[in-house]
């Protein structure tokens, strides 16, 4: 059951940040922070079909994330989310086309290593 | 060309700074103000728990921080974004020790030296976006006609 909440949180937050990514990429680069403007890009996102994929899986995500810490403790639970880090990076690679070079790939790594440390 | 890379860097840094600490600070006044457990029974214990100030506060600063991350999305790459922002990992860990007083082990100190160098690798040896914001379509919505 621990295992099962992991594999679906850990798939859930992936899908999720990586619809993220791919709507706002859509989207385009926000480039007026005024409050009207703001507004007019939440509502044209608002119907943004990756956005409104993210959203749900997020919230399943999150759903996911709080029966596991009623299973388990926190240094559990936050360690193995790192893995995320790993999965999204590859997406970001082959899904969403960025140019993952050494250095970020070096960086997602110790990144891994050194969540895992803080939460245990 | 330059001058763009370096409007989007500052745009960037300054955009993930508020991305870090709403994120950090709004899990704190979440902790802070949420009742233990065991006075959450029913769901409108949830709701009512949301209209304290604390809480609020803290459900306020995570708003914020999606918005900030979205917005940070829009132009920067995703495999960017995620190690920059992990420092987060690092702010949520010398909140407790300043405000909480908790102690931070020397397994946690091994982590956050380690996660202070991934950051340092990703945002000082590459550019936040490397994708042509050009190459891609219109972005589609619900019920526009294909």
């Amino acid at each position: 059951m621990k295992w099962l909440l992991v594999a679906i949180m850990v798939s859930a937050t992936t899908v999720g940040e990586v619809l993220q990514a791919l709507g706002m990429r859509r989207h385009g680069e926000i480039r007026d922070f005024r409050p009207t403007a703001i507004g007019r890009a939440m509502a044209l996102l608002a119907r943004n079909r990756y956005v409104i994929g993210s959203i749900a899986a997020m919230a399943i995500s999150f759903f996911a994330f709080m029966k596991l810490l009623s299973l388990s403790d926190l240094s559990f639970a936050v360690p193995v989310s790192a893995v995320t880090y790993a999965l999204e990076t590859i997406l970001a690679k082959y899904v969403l086309k960025e140019q993952v070079n050494w250095l970020r790939w070096a960086g997602a790594s110790l990144v891994i290593c050194g969540v895992a440390l803080v939460s245990l | 060309m330059s001058s763009e890379i370096s409007r989007l860097r500052v745009k960037t840094w300054i955009c993930a700074t508020v991305v870090v600490l709403s994120n950090a600070f709004g899990d704190f006044f979440m902790k802070r103000g949420i009742p233990v457990s065991a006075q959450l029974a029913s769901p409108w214990q949830y709701i009512g728990a949301l209209f304290q100030p604390w809480v609020a506060l803290g459900v306020a600063l995570l708003v914020l921080w999606q918005m900030s991350r979205m917005a940070l999305l829009s132009w920067a790459d995703l495999s960017y974004v995620l190690p920059v922002t992990s420092v987060g990992y690092v702010v949520v860990a010398f909140i407790g020790k300043v405000m909480l007083h908790e102690t931070i082990t020397p397994v946690r100190w091994a982590g956050i030296v380690l996660i202070v160098a991934g950051v340092a690798l990703v945002s000082g040896g590459t550019a936040p976006r490397t994708h042509q914001p050009a190459d891609v379509p219109a972005e589609p919505t619900v019920g526009a006609t294909a």
